[in-house]
């Protein structure tokens, strides 16, 4: 336990003083969007096991509402997230009521299959720019009077969201609600045969995950001042689950430890190794299913606790 | 001339006959990706990578070594078959155990690899088979002038798959396979080798996955990414058809080519969307596929 705080409050002092220390702000942020996208998908396969293959399409499409209000609609930048929320929030409800009627790899797929239908909608809609995307998207102002536009101002604005979202998800899976995600992953059949209504809680959770991950995309596209078809496409939907699985599904801080390993490879090696970064990342796949299941984090815990229960 | 919704007739044949060559790709993988989740309980997404590896394994054979296309109809499957086996021995076969989640993230990542690979080598511009001299030229139909190659694509698949729902559903071996999937362990207790037969399941599945690579290298653009868009829309087909059924597979297959080519004529614009809407449709009447049982 003491190790547990010691290890947060070593992190949340490295996150405060990461743009004083003349770590790259925006990259920084755009690690944290990141790493709260992997947050939200942790939600679903780390605590209920429901891998969902296609998180992509809230993350994406909720960058492009985001953007296209704010960028052409002249809308501010609250309102532009919150709006982006709320598609993100509609679109998880309606594949969500579909893909909720079949478990396991079923899910998987289905969930896969209507993140392509989102994205050939992106491609094929006139507001997202199609093949082009959507560019200099300005980050305006916070509830209108505190400007974005310097880098550490929007780390510092993100970092705060990311602090929120972070505690929000603790709470969930310790409410009771969150107890009975922890019952359906363990034994489906028993839940049901508890009373519970399992589709509604499954369907309640996809929802909250995607609107986070909704969250997630909205501000990164701010960051990063543009949202393109890659935010909604296949290869974000696999580099997500690879952040969960790398750092440790079903643990806090794992797909926060695997979002900063991915996103780093990735901006260390696109220049140096071409297409060999693909190659890369489907060896760590591969690695992670057939030597450590419980990830970086899980591995650490599971030794700390000594034979005790898994956290 | 005779048009319906407004568009000529031909022009709706001809749509239809691509959309029954793509039908016919389809049939071909979600037949192999059903063989292999029946015996295995493994959805192989790394399906898609060996359909790619097959058409490239036939262009290079053509390009390095001079094997021509009947040649390369046999290898190329052999080849990528081995390459799946391989896979099989080294990885797959330490899952079985496990959430079958796990076999799926793991041949996510082989196909990555593949992909990587591949492009690594040859870049993402497609290359172009030449059509075997024996099938090219058109023959005139009267209505529509179709070009030998594609009518030899939906044949030649058509007869494979018959094959295969043949061998698994009429022959011992297939009836030896269909045991093995209800209780490996009370087989095995028979004396048969379940290991190996799970090991050649998985080879076959690839290399059905491979033939259909070679089959399309020569009307589609042999390229690194072919294979990734495509297994999405297969394993919509399998969920349509109901995963593990032989026939709901090849059935499912075919009529979703053919819808997708109407779509073409009619609304263009939704005919890449069509086979994922009828997906969720199908979900939403009945949760396990048309041809499942559940």
């Amino acid at each position: 336990m003491r190790a547990r705080i010691a290890v947060y409050v070593v992190l949340g002092i490295a996150a405060l003083s990461a743009p004083l220390l003349g770590i790259y702000p925006v990259f920084m942020t755009q690690l944290l969007c990141f790493a709260m996208f992997a947050c939200a998908f942790n939600l679903l396969l780390g605590y209920t096991k429901m891998l969902s293959f296609g998180h992509a399409a809230y993350f994406g499409s909720s960058a492009y509402v985001t953007g296209w209000l704010v960028a052409v609609h002249g809308w501010g930048t609250t309102a532009g997230i919150l709006a982006g929320i709320a598609v993100a929030m509609l679109l998880g409800l309606i594949i969500g009521a579909i893909a909720v009627r079949r478990q396991g790899i079923y899910f998987a797929m289905i969930t896969l299959a209507l993140s392509q239908l989102v994205f050939f909608v992106c491609l094929q809609s006139d507001f997202t720019g199609g093949e082009n995307g959507l560019q200099s998207i300005p980050r305006g102002r916070l509830l209108g009077f505190i400007s974005l536009d310097r880098d550490a101002a929007m780390y510092y604005f993100v970092l705060a969201v990311f602090v929120a979202v972070f505690l929000f998800i603790r709470r969930i899976v310790r409410s009771p609600f969150g107890h009975v995600l922890e019952a359906i992953k363990e034994n489906e059949a028993r839940a049901i045969s508890l009373g519970y209504k399992v589709d509604r809680y499954k369907l309640v959770a996809f929802v909250l995950s995607a609107s986070i991950a909704g969250l997630a995309g909205s501000l990164k596209a701010l960051t990063l001042s543009f949202a393109t078809l890659s935010d909604v496409s296949q290869e974000a939907s696999g580099e997500v689950i690879l952040m969960t699985l790398l750092g440790g599904s079903g643990t806090f801080l794992g797909p926060v430890v695997g979002a900063g390993i991915v996103l780093t490879l990735q901006q260390y090696l696109s220049e140096r190794v071409g297409a060999w970064v693909t190659v890369i990342i489907g060896t760590i796949f591969v690695i992670c299913v057939m030597l450590f299941r419980r990830g970086i984090v899980g591995e650490i815990q599971a030794r700390f606790s000594k034979g005790g229960s898994a956290p | 001339m005779t048009t319906v919704f407004g568009v000529p007739l031909p022009a709706i044949l001809g749509q239809l006959t691509l959309g029954l060559v793509n039908g016919s790709f389809y049939a071909l993988l979600s037949l192999g990706l059903a063989v292999i989740f029946g015996l295995l309980g493994i959805v192989n997404f790394a399906h898609g990578a060996f359909y790619m590896l097959g058409a490239f394994a036939a262009y290079i054979g053509l390009q390095a070594f001079g094997i021509n296309y009947w040649f390369a109809l046999l290898l190329a499957p052999m080849a990528v078959a081995l390459l799946g086996i391989g896979v099989e021995r080294l990885c797959l076969r330490h899952l079985y155990r496990l959430d079958p989640l796990y076999g799926l993230l793991l041949t996510f990542g082989i196909a990555l690899i593949a992909e990587g690979v591949m492009r690594d080598q040859f870049g993402v511009s497609g290359k172009s088979y030449p059509v075997p001299e024996l099938l090219r030229g058109v023959v005139d139909l009267g209505f529509m002038v179709l070009p030998i190659y594609r009518a030899w694509v939906v044949i030649a698949s058509l007869v494979v798959c018959a094959a295969t729902w043949f061998l698994i559903e009429r022959t011992r071996l297939g009836a030896t396979l269909r045991a093995a999937t209800e209780n490996a362990q009370l087989v095995q207790a028979f004396g048969i080798n379940v290991p190996i037969i799970v090991m050649g399941t998985y080879g076959a599945g690839v290399a059905l996955a491979a033939l259909a690579g070679v089959l399309a290298a020569p009307v589609v653009q042999v390229s690194p990414l072919m294979g990734s868009s495509l297994v999405i829309v297969v394993f919509a087909v399998v969920v349509i058809g109901g995963m593990g059924s032989i026939v709901g597979a090849i059935v499912s297959g075919l009529s979703l080519g053919l819808i997708e080519g109407f779509t073409k004529v009619i609304y263009p614009e939704a005919s890449n969307i069509v086979v994922f809407v009828i997906m969720a449709l199908v979900l939403v009447w009945r949760p396990a596929g048309l041809f499942g049982k559940e």
